[in-house]
């Protein structure tokens, strides 16, 4: 490699004071001074524009103009053969793209192919700079997924897959006796997850606890990203957000609990350790 | 008397043949050569069908285990979990029931009593599925003290709450397989509330019920539904979910 491009300390430290990561600032640091040493040189910086592009385009015809005498020995033997040797001039190439154009053979604007001059290089084609799709994601600090990240998920797979077995072996799955439709039970619960909504049906008219309330939940919940505008993913920018969402679920987890803790036979409020547990898996 | 063969000479005539080379694609890390290299661990990433669900890089902050508690990772692995698990079981199951045919209980005392692993399997599928009610909560709490469901994740975050209700749904329709009391009760004050659906009410039941009231149709349908239906949809939901992760930018934050 060619010399070490020096890093400029003063934005290194600025961005490590910022709490960029090492690396980031170093890189940054470099690109710092590469911009600084070019601008000491009196180069101007980024993209340019296009009308600067095609007067620096103009510019450099103007400047190999003087050299068409040379062109004319090359065009010499093409135009005697055709297409001899499979090379075209460059006068041939710009004719051959103008009629391609369609504009009657007459010079492209910005084509960006020298139509004279020695250089005989082909140049695909000047790009304007709008054509140019500006990247502005920020550099991110990533690592390989393999094996960083299987290896975590891997670990919390066996734990939470040991925890289930081992609490599967102590402690069975409740069966209770044979269904019987005529036998109704004196503690009748739906599961803990839908419980919430049956300790609604004590206060409620049951369309009002069972659909509505759990369909404005739903439909809530799914908008919520359409409802919370706020682009701030921090906590302290959120409180609100943060706040209504807690209160939902504090809400539910109320309703969850007293009606699996707090209700016994028909369903009455009932203290656990008077009535004993009328809960179930 | 001829030298055995050492342990290192038989794992590389195991790992350099055509039969295990087709199965390992090049950087696997069972393939022969796999070296620890940034190439080598980009490729054991990008050749391996785990790319479906992770790309090559991933952010370092993503690792740390207290961003995602790997919330959504558990729900699907508890989700494996529970159609293997639930394989098992439909072997021993029939999902009939009414007065002198209850096989689906009879089953069940089977399963618990004398069939091997049985009780064992019965207990993983049953706290398991609890287990998953449980983490799919949680992810989607995780997911919003995060803020990590705004733009671009806003519909992957809807997707996400479709996946909660049908968790909801597998085991609700779980719950009265095992066909005793606890389960027909229980079912019984769900069904009862989906009575008062405006309108369509009384047809929302009888579909759901297979008829008037809970019975052998009931049963035979949440079979249906818990094994097959419901799984179908949920699967599909999950792959737009993983696929919507990746293709929002991957895991979000940081904070």
């Amino acid at each position: 490699m060619s010399d070490e491009v020096q890093i400029d300390q003063e934005v290194y430290d600025r961005l490590i004071a910022e709490g960029k990561s090492e690396r980031i600032a170093r890189a940054k640091a470099k690109a710092a001074s590469v911009r600084k040493a070019k601008i000491a040189e009196g180069q101007t910086l980024g993209p340019r524009p296009a009308d600067q592009a095609a007067k620096a385009l103009s510019d450099y015809r103007e400047s190999a103009g003087g050299g068409g005498g040379v062109a004319t020995k090359t065009a010499a033997p093409a135009e005697a053969g055709g297409a001899a040797g499979g090379r075209l001039t460059p006068e041939q190439r710009a004719a051959r793209v103008a009629a391609s154009l369609g504009n009657g053979g007459k010079e492209p604007a910005s084509i960006g192919v020298p139509t004279s001059g020695a250089h005989t290089h082909r140049l695909l084609a000047l790009v304007p700079p709008a054509g140019i799709q500006q990247v502005q994601g920020k550099q991110q600090d990533k690592v390989y997924t393999w094996p960083h990240l299987l290896l975590v998920e891997f670990v919390a797979l066996l734990a939470v897959g040991s925890l289930l077995l081992i609490v599967s072996f102590f402690l069975d799955a409740p069966l209770g006796s044979l269904a019987n439709p005529n036998d109704v039970p004196a503690i009748n619960k739906a599961p803990w997850y839908f419980m919430g909504l049956q300790e609604l049906l004590a206060y409620f008219h049951p369309m009002v606890a069972g659909i509505t309330m759990p369909g404005v939940a739903v439909v809530l919940l799914m908008a919520a990203p359409y409802i919370d505008k706020n682009p701030s993913a921090k906590p302290e920018n959120r409180k609100v957000a943060n706040m209504a969402f807690t209160f939902f679920v504090v809400f539910w987890a109320v309703l969850v609990i007293i009606g699996s803790f707090l209700r016994g036979a028909g369903y009455e409020w009932v203290w656990p350790w008077v009535d004993g547990l009328g809960f179930t898996l | 008397m001829p030298k055995l063969p050492t342990f290192d000479d038989v794992k590389g005539n195991v790992q350099d043949n055509v039969i295990w080379k087709s199965i390992f694609r090049p950087g696997s890390i069972y393939r022969k050569g796999y070296r620890d290299t940034s190439r080598d661990r980009a490729l054991a990433s990008m050749n391996n069908v785990l790319y479906h669900l992770h790309p090559v890089k991933v952010k370092r902050h993503g690792l740390k285990l207290t961003y995602t508690y790997c919330l959504g990772g558990l729900s699907f692995f508890l989700f494996v979990l529970l159609t293997i698990t639930g394989i098992f079981l439909m072997f021993f199951y029939t999902p009939a029931a009414g007065a002198g045919s209850e096989i689906a209980y009879a089953n069940m005392r089977e399963i618990s009593a004398s069939i091997t692993f049985g009780n064992l399997v019965r207990n993983l599928h049953r706290w398991g599925a609890h287990a998953m009610v449980f983490t799919v909560f949680l992810h989607m709490a995780r997911v919003f003290y995060h803020g990590a469901y705004k733009p671009p994740r806003e519909f992957n975050w809807v997707v996400g709450v479709i996946l909660l209700l049908l968790t909801l749904l597998l085991s609700f329709t779980g719950y009265l397989l095992p066909w005793d009391q606890l389960a027909l009760w229980a079912v019984t004050v769900g069904t009862n509330m989906m009575g008062f659906t405006p309108v369509f009410g009384d047809q929302v039941q009888f579909v759901l019920l297979g008829g008037v009231e809970i019975g052998p149709n009931t049963l035979l349908r949440w079979y249906v539904l818990h094994v097959l239906f419901i799984p179908f949809i949920t699967v599909i939901f999950l792959a737009v979910h993983f696929w919507r992760i990746r293709k929002d930018g991957g895991i979000s934050g940081p904070l």
